[in-house]
């Protein structure tokens, strides 16, 4: 007597031949499909407004200086150093040390403490990538970064507007957030234009635009939270993380609305820049009135 | 045909009224910046700031040059500063807060620079008011002149509003604060000079009389 045993797992929950052929293409897409999640598909910034109103204080303090006076600013070569908590401190030249990183497209919101915002498409790596492959020390807590300081190619760091070199820091898990990332280039090309910040910049699309640092020459893996240029200015106004959050208003004006560029009605302003979903975890239990 | 003095007159208008002209025309042709509504808010701002010490600067020109055609222009001037700062309140009532009279009434109160323009555009609504002929002679020229002091204040508040306004860069608020204070300072060592005239010319007891006469 033949007796048909019925196979412990249903033929429905079988993965079919085609799919566990083509797995590793599955595995591969898994990265895109949570990228997604981080490109927005909002109607993006024109390059041309991108491009001429900026904030980059070393060019000049209105917003259509660093485009009016980037010209003479050299970025090849270029050397990153890194120091501090790290297994080699060393200085890298730029190209050698973003060669073997993944350059990926990245649409990001950014939103200005000033109230206006954009949508930017850049290209950039993962922050996260890099410092995998710079390998940290444990007790390192902190990132610190610097723009590079060069009166005769950055002629407003002859005037004390800020104190000189900007400096601008991340927690490690915010550094190591995949948001987090390290743009070389905008709008499908590169390099950054160089008022954007050429030719390696800090893109913390969650924060207020100031934290994006440009032109950075240094990372330093420490302990202790950096004292960023804008904390040195003004320490009641720009506090370390400078998270966007319209429930806390700059003590001198209201944080609640924005204004996209190019739109005439003004936006509510979203909590952490609408990507709280992927960067609140990390502030949980925070009083994040104080750690503004 | 206009006479020569007319015909300045004129043209003084005209030129008074090119910033408004200039950016009208940014506007339209689209050369302003990526954020027109900021660019208009500045440049209304500035002029403001920049007519009521340009009407300012006109009882020292004439003292100093004995030019004293030159006062004809003062209520002019003065007036430009009043509309540039009306253009400037409009601009941040409709384009920024859009009238919304909770939010307006929250920054007025709260925020300390909102609060500095606000009196700086007050103060200079009394001002524009009895700014005719009528109201000089209404007032009679003793009053009018006490009312007209005013002026200082707002300019003092425009100059506060500019500097708490800022983020960083204070080099621009502060020139026009060092030109403010030299304008006013002008004017207390000219009234302290003219007193001291005045005791040698004739005697400690007339200064009084001759002080009241011409503060």
């Amino acid at each position: 007597m033949l007796i048909m045993k019925r196979p412990d797992i249903p033929y429905s929950e079988i993965t079919p031949e085609r799919t566990y052929i083509n797995r590793r293409e599955f595995i591969q897409s898994v990265p895109a499909l949570l990228m997604a999640r981080a490109n927005t598909d909002e109607r993006q910034t024109p390059y041309k407004d991108v491009t001429t109103y900026n904030n980059f204080y070393e060019f000049g303090v209105d917003k259509d200086a660093p485009a009016r006076s980037e010209k003479n600013f050299k970025t090849q070569p270029w050397n990153l150093s890194v120091d501090g908590l790290v297994k080699k401190p060393q200085t890298y030249a730029l190209q050698d040390l973003i060669r073997s990183l993944t350059i990926e497209d990245r649409v990001y919101r950014m939103r200005c403490v000033e109230g206006w915002s954009m949508v930017i498409p850049w290209q950039g790596f993962q922050l996260s990538e890099m410092i995998k492959r710079l390998e940290p020390a444990s007790q390192a807590k902190y990132i610190e970064f610097q723009t590079l300081y060069d009166p005769s190619q950055l002629p407003e760091q002859r005037r004390t507007v800020l104190q000189w070199p900007y400096i601008e820091g991340l927690r490690m898990d915010e550094a190591m957030n995949p948001l987090a990332i390290l743009a070389v280039g905008l709008y499908g090309k590169q390099p950054l234009p160089n008022q954007n910040g050429a030719p390696i910049r800090l893109v913390t699309p969650w924060k207020y635009g100031f934290k994006g640092i440009k032109s950075i020459v240094k990372i330093r893996f420490v302990e202790k939270q950096p004292v960023t240029a804008w904390m040195k200015a003004a320490p009641n106004e720009y506090g370390f993380f400078a998270n966007v959050n319209p429930a806390v208003d700059h003590p001198r004006w209201s944080q609640a609305t924005e204004r996209r560029i190019g739109e005439f009605f003004k936006r509510k302003t979203l909590p952490f820049n609408g990507y709280a979903d992927q960067v609140a975890s990390m502030y949980a239990g925070m009083d994040l009135r104080k750690n503004f | 045909m206009l006479k020569p003095r007319a015909f300045v007159k004129v043209g003084v208008f005209l030129a008074c009224l090119m910033p408004f002209i200039l950016l009208l025309v940014a506007l339209a042709m689209g050369t302003l910046s990526a954020n027109p509504i900021q660019d208009i808010t500045q440049e209304t701002g500035v002029w403001t700031l920049r007519f009521l010490l340009i009407a300012l600067c006109v009882t020292p020109l004439r003292k100093l040059s004995g030019w004293n055609e030159i006062i004809k222009f003062r209520r002019m001037l003065g007036l430009f500063a009043f509309f540039y700062g009306f253009l400037h309140l409009m601009t941040y009532l409709w384009l920024d807060q859009f009238f919304s009279v909770p939010e307006i009434m929250h920054d007025v109160v709260k925020r300390p620079f909102i609060t500095a323009g606000t009196a700086g555009f007050l103060l200079m609504v009394p001002l524009a008011v009895t700014s005719t002929r009528k109201w000089i002679s209404r007032l009679g020229g003793k009053r009018w002149q006490l009312l007209h002091r005013l002026v200082y204040f707002s300019a003092g508040a425009a100059v506060a509003h500019y500097l708490w306004l800022v983020k960083a860069d204070i080099q621009r608020p502060v020139a026009y604060a060092v030109v403010l204070s030299t304008l006013i300072a002008y004017r207390l060592f000219d009234a302290l000079h003219s007193r001291r005239v005045a005791e040698q010319r004739l005697g400690r007891g007339a200064v009084l009389s001759y002080s009241r006469l011409h503060d």
